[in-house]
């Protein structure tokens, strides 16, 4: 078992866990969400989304196959992991490994966490803190260590804008002079999104979140994944509002935050969920047909179906619970997914909708 | 949407229990009879395992108990004329019989549509070159390998491929006749016998070190897929999954290499058509994402019933729904019942399968581990650590093994070469390699696991020797407890490593331990498998037990109306379906009385451990420690500890100590009956006669002992189950050699010697009592003479040949026994007849093997009149008398030689058969041919060998060789055997050994096919196998020929096919029979 300084995990309920610190030793605090993957770690650490947040993860053996090596690619994309850092605030597990071991590790997750200054805490019951959740919804935390006497600050989630802390500050251009060009608005997003447009032979521009893209030439718009409260973000609102209201019909495919965007660009609702998806294995079906898919999640705000307008349909539905999982807009080529298409970490089912997005340029 | 031309549908069970085909397919099929009829479907079952859950009331509408075989589910589909058929349900047995009748077009012929996957896609996976060319249509890699016809094809394919190779006999299920070669030596001997199972072979490269993976995959109708579980073995490729521990969901695959698997999976599901589940095997390469296919099984599998345990996702009841036409997203999550049964299920615990095996039952078999395989059951332990579950699975096997440390200590001359040639000792000589100072990474070297696994098993090794610096309880610390405790250390183990068992008893010692923890506080904690990972809540209560947790999800309503069911364990020889359809059988009436079922038990392969067949399942350890923790959790009315065989039996005085409320006859009853000693002076006491006996206190004592009564001799230790280390000794030498073996068995009770009996009769006699009176009871008659291990023998219920006044004095003897042990439940008594002299052998007071035989074929639940009474509640005699049956029922058994190399397939008193099967006739003989078909035997077409030791089986042969030579059956026999034939004038042709001058050579015949039924008989006492009879009979079982080795059993065959044409044998289903 790993012997490490002690460290507890205080809920804003009051509720305290307790186990070994295994990452950086420091405390800190941020809204606790529990995700239910068996695997992916490194992918789901650096995912932007999670920025602001502490992440429980359910499935109890971490740190088995360690980190890959950190290499950035040619073009400026990392090669395993989904941006240039971790986002996490912490990571909450139950059984650290310890040692590991696979071809592809270079080090351990232990050491990778302490490079990049984040705690993790590692003993902690995370069915019982995931149940708690579950039932209370989530809720902001500190993770503290025992021998440090010193107070730290609630964490600030609620009304926060996140996505300006995780966005390009520049544009960004990859594969240019591809075939057709797809202004890219960065939430937050992950590298795996842009992957898949480079594969298809798409000139990708990354721009800021809040860049005013409508001057730009363009033949298509995606909208990035990325982490909060959608309605923090407005004036990325405006902008995709101003693309949708244009003569020139260009296509536009969203995914996650982009979903939620979008939404609100065409004039629906957003409300936060209880406690989120985060998994691997949600079930979505295409409304209209018996096609289900399996999907990777990531997210803590939903589209309130029922405030589409009417040129506005649900694309996907959630099958456990029935909420949202993408758009779509009757008669023009513009859609978008709650869920991660891209995966990375989790299923592939749905890549298809990037080969639809595509066909549609 | 279901398919609305459904009204009657046929399901094919998988027959008797066999290595590579065991229980799981009992809960495959009982799953899709449960979904079946939930349509209101009219369900026909064919299956002639007697013992299983799927062949009892309630389950199938119309039970036929014949063999899984084309020409009799021909039969059967000409007279229910069902409209559709599911194959995917009855392991291999199932999917091969159903090809078979699809080729023939049976199912043309009666219009009976196969329901889910398409017979077209049985066939592409099943046939390897198909396979091949199939998955290479989607780009999809295989194993590089060459389908042979004939050894000279295999040859040089191997040469191509170059050695090592793999050869793999086509459509042979559990590997069988598999194996590596190094060179063509071996490959030319590993050709001929698979070559003997199957008419293709195929020959692959080896790729000996990679990981293996597995995938259970499902897909609907709508194209709609999702893989529910993946699995990794911790042994690398090279040793049959059956054979290897193995842990879901994986551990060491990063996300990329588990999605590419995992999009590959579904990628092949698509393009083969699957219609329901089926599994995928990859190798992968453990030093980049290069992997290949080794196999698909389309069809439910042992993987599958794992997966559908470890998952809580019920693979067989969801394929067979869809194999009505329903999507996945029509059906629910039957664990949440409020999400969708389109998803895959997150796990946040991890379980590890542990192969059961009995190789120590079978002299000379090869104990190495390979490509086929031999293990004969397998447990599964859940936690939260790997640690954690690796020890408690190693505790459950029940080989007196205590976890991965502290067990005692084993003989290894060459570790090295031990590591490098994997036995089913592997993992306790890692442990003791660690012990003995080699590194993780040299282990590595030599066995090629994943060093993430060996990393954990040093772990467990590390806390065990941060112990053993520990002088006392009172010096533990609280953190390294509850360390060794969330690594899954037994108290057991935790005592052990302190060195307490120099100043306690060891039962003491973890008394201790026990109470120390719980001042501490270190105490496990009860959690849930809801396949979401506590995403949604649970409605159904699949529990496990765990110290890596603060909290437990539920907490038993203490409300007296809780029973407790101890389970049977791991499937074992001697101990296996039987014990499982009793253990639901007593749940089912604790349900219907009102009363909350609970179950403990830990067999992937079982009904009772379906979460839906009890309130609440806890799939934990029957270990004393973990019996407790559930006690103290449940605190119930009642536990029933005389349904699941040996084990709950083994803990009853340690229970009754603890004052637990055991059900039924009390501890000190069973103790009473167990123990040797005691029941023989009970015995006495009542004056009810038994082989003369002693226990062994002095050497001296036990020759004078042996003077006195003249060998043989049967020796056997107290609490054995399936006659472990029970042996007959014919001289002194031998005498000896297994008083010591005995010794190593069991300390605590004296070991027993007694006088063999031969040309003995053997009784069985089960039977209910309350209050020490008989309320119900079935006397049968094994065919064989004692000697042969009642497991072992084929029986007849009711007892067919025995004198009244025999069955008289049984019937009284019982009552006098049931009186004087105050019986109250189940009890079983095993008598010795000769003449009307009745011997009482054993006895004991839990319900026995044969219990789900007799109860269908009176059509009285002896176990429900049990559990009635153990409950407390008002039973009525049965007015039934043996003489109002128009029907005759018999067990026969199954034997799983041919995966077991080298061993000899005598038999013997101690137990070597796999499975059973019991079929019903209008007589004995029409009985015993369907029984007797069932399990694997075939009427011969021409030609019969006859070969027995003994003049005594030479006798008994005689009038068969009559019968034989009268039918036209060419007879063949050995040197003495054929002599006595010719002295009374029997045409035989006499066959030579090859150490014999003469023609023909015996072996020879064999190999080119030329006899169709071995009958050859050691003599009753045979203790060394390198005479010819072992060649022959060797021969025999690796080329597939049917071989009896019981004259008396011989006899009844050849007599019963001699009279019966098989085509006239009636077909009549289980209701038919009044």
């Amino acid at each position: 078992m790993y012997q490490q300084r002690k460290m507890t995990l205080r809920l804003s309920n009051g509720m305290c866990f307790h186990g070994e610190s295994f990452g950086y030793e420091d405390s800190t605090a941020g809204e606790v969400v529990f995700n239910t993957a068996m695997s992916g770690y490194p992918e789901s650490l650096t995912d932007p989304s999670y920025a602001g947040q502490m992440l429980v993860l359910t499935y109890p053996l971490i740190g088995n196959y360690g980190v890959p090596a950190f290499t950035i690619e040619d073009n400026g994309l990392a090669t395993f992991m989904e941006s240039g850092k971790i986002h996490v605030k912490a990571l909450i597990a139950s059984s650290y490994s310890g040692n590991y071991n696979h071809w592809n590790a270079v080090e351990s997750l232990s050491d990778w966490l302490k490079r990049e200054h984040i705690p993790a805490i590692t003993g902690v019951d995370t069915r019982e803190l995931t149940k708690i959740l579950r039932e209370q919804g989530v809720m902001t935390g500190k993770l503290l260590l025992d021998d440090d006497t010193e107070e730290i600050q609630d964490a600030q989630y609620e009304n926060v804008n996140f996505v300006e802390q995780v966005s390009c500050r520049e544009v960004i251009r990859y594969n240019e002079g591809a075939r057709r060009k797809v202004v890219l608005l960065d939430c937050g997003v992950k590298h795996n999104i842009i992957r898949n447009l480079i594969q298809r032979d798409i000139e990708v521009v990354r721009v800021p979140w809040d860049y005013d893209f409508n001057s730009l030439q363009f033949d298509g718009l995606f909208l990035s994944n990325g982490p909060g409260d959608p309605n923090t973000c407005m004036k990325a609102v405006n902008n995709i509002r101003t693309f949708l209201a244009q003569q020139k019909i260009r296509p536009l495919m969203g995914i996650c935050m982009g979903n939620q965007l979008l939404a609100k660009a065409a004039g629906a609702d957003v409300y936060k969920l209880k406690y989120g998806h985060r998994s691997h294995n949600q079930p979505v079906r295409m409304e209209g047909t018996n096609r289900c898919f399996i999907t990777s999640q990531n997210h803590g705000y939903a589209v309130n179906p029922d405030s589409l307008p009417a040129d506005w349909k649900p694309y996907f539905t959630n099958m456990n619970d029935n909420s949202n999982e993408g758009i779509r807009h009757i008669s023009r080529p513009w859609f978008s997914a709650q869920f991660h298409p891209e995966a990375a970490s989790g299923p592939t089912d749905t890549e298809f909708l990037f080969d639809d997005f595509v066909s549609l340029l | 949407m279901k398919l609305n031309n459904l009204k009657k549908v046929l399901v094919l069970g998988s027959g008797a229990l066999k290595i590579g085909e065991a229980g799981e397919f009992d809960y495959s099929g009982s799953q899709a009879l449960k979904a079946l009829r939930e349509e209101g479907i009219e369900t026909v079952l064919i299956n002639p395992n007697i013992a299983t859950v799927q062949t009892s009331e309630g389950v199938a509408d119309h039970i036929y108990f014949l063999p899984v075989e084309a020409s009799f589910v021909e039969k059967v589909i000409c007279k229910e004329r069902p409209d559709g058929i599911l194959l995917s349900f009855g392991g291999q047995t199932a999917l091969n019989c159903g090809v078979e009748l699809y080729r023939k077009g049976v199912f043309e012929k009666y219009g009976v549509e196969v329901l889910g996957t398409p017979v077209q896609a049985i066939i592409d996976t099943e046939d390897r070159e198909l396979f091949v060319d199939r998955l290479s249509e989607i780009d999809v890699k295989t194993i590089s390998s060459e389908a042979c016809n004939n050894i000279e094809q295999a040859k040089d394919a191997a040469q191509r491929l170059g050695y090592p190779v793999i050869l793999r006999a086509a459509y042979a299920l559990g590997g069988l006749g598999s194996g590596f070669c190094d060179n063509e030596q071996e490959l030319l001997q590993l050709a001929e016998k698979a070559f003997s199972f199957s008419p293709q072979v195929l020959v692959e490269k080896s790729l000996r070190g990679w990981k293996e993976i597995e995938y259970e995959v499902v897909r609907d109708r709508y194209d709609n897929c999702i893989t529910v579980c993946n699995m990794e073995n911790f042994d690398p490729l090279g040793i049959h999954t059956g054979e290897s521990i193995v842990i879901a969901p994986s551990q060491t695959l990063t996300n990329s290499e588990y999605h590419k698997l995992r999009e590959l999976a579904i990628k092949i599901i698509r393009h083969i058509g699957i219609v329901g589940e089926c599994n995928v095997q990859y190798a992968l390469d453990p030093n980049s994402e290069d992997y290949r296919v080794i196999e698909v099984n389309a069809r439910l599998s042992r993987s599958s019933a794992l997966a559908s345990k470890a998952t809580g996702y019920p693979l067989a009841f969801v394929a067979a729904k869809l194999g009505l036409g329903y999507g996945l997203f029509e059906l629910t999550n039957s664990i949440t019942k409020s999400t969708s049964a389109f998803f895959e299920p997150a796990l946040d615990y991890v379980v590890c399968k542990m192969p059961r095996w009995d190789l120590g039952k079978f002299r000379g078999v090869d104990h190495q581990l390979g490509s086929s395989m031999k293990s004969v059951g397998e447990v599964m332990a859940i936690g939260r650590t790997f640690e954690e579950a690796l020890q408690k699975s190693l505790r459950m096997i029940g080989q007196g093994m205590h976890g991965f440390t502290d067990n005692k200590d084993i003989h290894i001359d060459d570790i090295e070469q031990a590591l490098k040639a994997p036995t089913d000792k592997r993992i306790f000589i890692i442990a003791k390699a660690l012990k003995t100072g080699y590194s993780i990474d040299k282990i590595h070297q030599l066995t090629k696991i994943d060093l993430w696994f060996l990393q954990r098993l040093e772990n467990i090794y590390l806390t065990d020797q941060a112990l053993s610096k520990v002088d006392s309880l009172n010096h533990l610390s609280s953190d390294l407890l509850l360390q060794a405790k969330r690594q899954g250390f037994s108290d057991f183990q935790i005592a052990r490593a302190l060195s307490m068992g120099k100043k306690y008893s060891m039962d003491k010692a973890v008394l201790l331990v026990r109470a120390r923890r719980k001042q501490l506080g270190i105490v496990p904690f009860i959690k849930q498998i809801d396949t979401l990972a506590a995403e949604y809540p649970a409605q159904t209560n699949y529990l496990y037990l765990t110290y890596n947790a603060i909290n437990s999800d539920i907490q038993p309503a203490h409300d007296q109306k809780t029973i407790v069911v101890l389970g049977s364990g791991a499937y074992r020889i001697g101990s296996s379906v039987e014990f499982d359809w009793c253990g639901v059988q007593a749940l089912q009436t604790i349900r219907q009385n009102g009363y909350h079922g609970v179950m403990i038990n830990y067999n992937p392969e079982t009904v009772s451990t379906d979460y839906d067949m009890c309130d609440r399942l806890y799939f934990d350890e029957l270990t004393f420690e973990r019996v407790m923790d559930i006690m103290e959790a449940e605190q119930p009315k009642g536990v029933i500890i005389s349904t699941g065989g040996q084990i709950p039996n083994n803990l009853a005085v340690k229970l009754d100590e603890q004052n637990i409320p055991i059900l039924g006859t009390t501890a000190r009853s069973i103790d009473n009956a167990e123990d040797r000693d005691k029941f023989s002076a009970m015995l006495d006491r009542i004056g009810v006669d038994q082989p003369e006996w002693n226990a062994l206190t002095s050497l001296d004592d036990i020759h004078r002992f042996v003077e006195k009564v003249g060998f043989p001799v049967l020796v056997r230790p107290s609490y054995v189950l399936s006659g472990a280390a029970m042996n007959v000794c014919s001289t002194e030498a031998e005498l000896e050699h297994f008083l010591r073996l005995a010794a190593e068995v069991s300390k605590e009770h004296p070991v027993v010697v007694s006088k063999f009996m031969v040309n003995t009769k053997e009784v069985e006699m089960d039977a209910v009592a309350d209050k020490g009176e008989i309320i119900a009871y079935a006397i049968s008659e094994h065919v064989e003479f004692a000697g042969v291990h009642s497991g072992d023998a084929t029986i007849m219920f009711p007892a067919q040949k025995l004198y009244v006044e025999t069955v008289r004095r049984i019937k009284k003897i019982s009552g006098q026994i049931a009186r004087e042990l105050n019986i109250s439940g189940p009890f079983n008594i095993q008598y010795l007849a000769r003449d009307n002299e009745i011997k009482v052998i054993e006895c004991n007071l839990r319900a026995s093997r044969s219990f789900p035989f007799v109860s269908k074929v009176l059509k009285i639940n002896l176990i429900d009149i049990a559990t009635r009474i153990m409950l407390g509640l008002p039973v009525q005699k049965p007015h039934k008398s043996l003489f109002d049956f128009e029907y005759v029922g018999v067990k026969a058994s199954q034997f799983s030689f041919n995966r077991l190399q080298n061993t000899d397939p005598v038999l013997g008193v101690d137990m070597s058969s796999t499975g059973e099967v019991g079929c019903i006739g209008a007589d004995a003989q029409s009985a015993l041919l369907k029984a007797m078909l069932s399990v694997g035997m075939r009427v011969p077409q021409k030609s019969v060998l006859l070969s027995a030791g003994d003049p005594k089986d030479k006798a008994s042969i005689l009038e068969p060789a009559r019968l034989l030579q009268k039918k036209g059956f060419e007879i063949y026999a050995t040197k003495g055997t054929s002599a006595f034939l010719s002295t009374y004038k029997i045409p035989n042709t006499r066959v030579y050994m090859n150490d014999e001058e003469g023609e023909p050579k015996v072996l020879q015949m064999l190999h080119k096919k030329q006899i169709d039924l071995v009958v050859s008989v050691p003599k009753v006492v045979d203790t060394e196998n390198i005479d010819n009879g072992y060649k022959v009979r060797r021969a025999a079982v690796d080329l597939n020929i049917p071989l009896i080795t019981n004259s008396r059993l011989a006899s009844a065959f050849i007599n019963a096919f001699c009279s019966i044409s098989v085509d006239d044998l009636d077909i009549l289903s289980w209701e038919e029979l009044k």
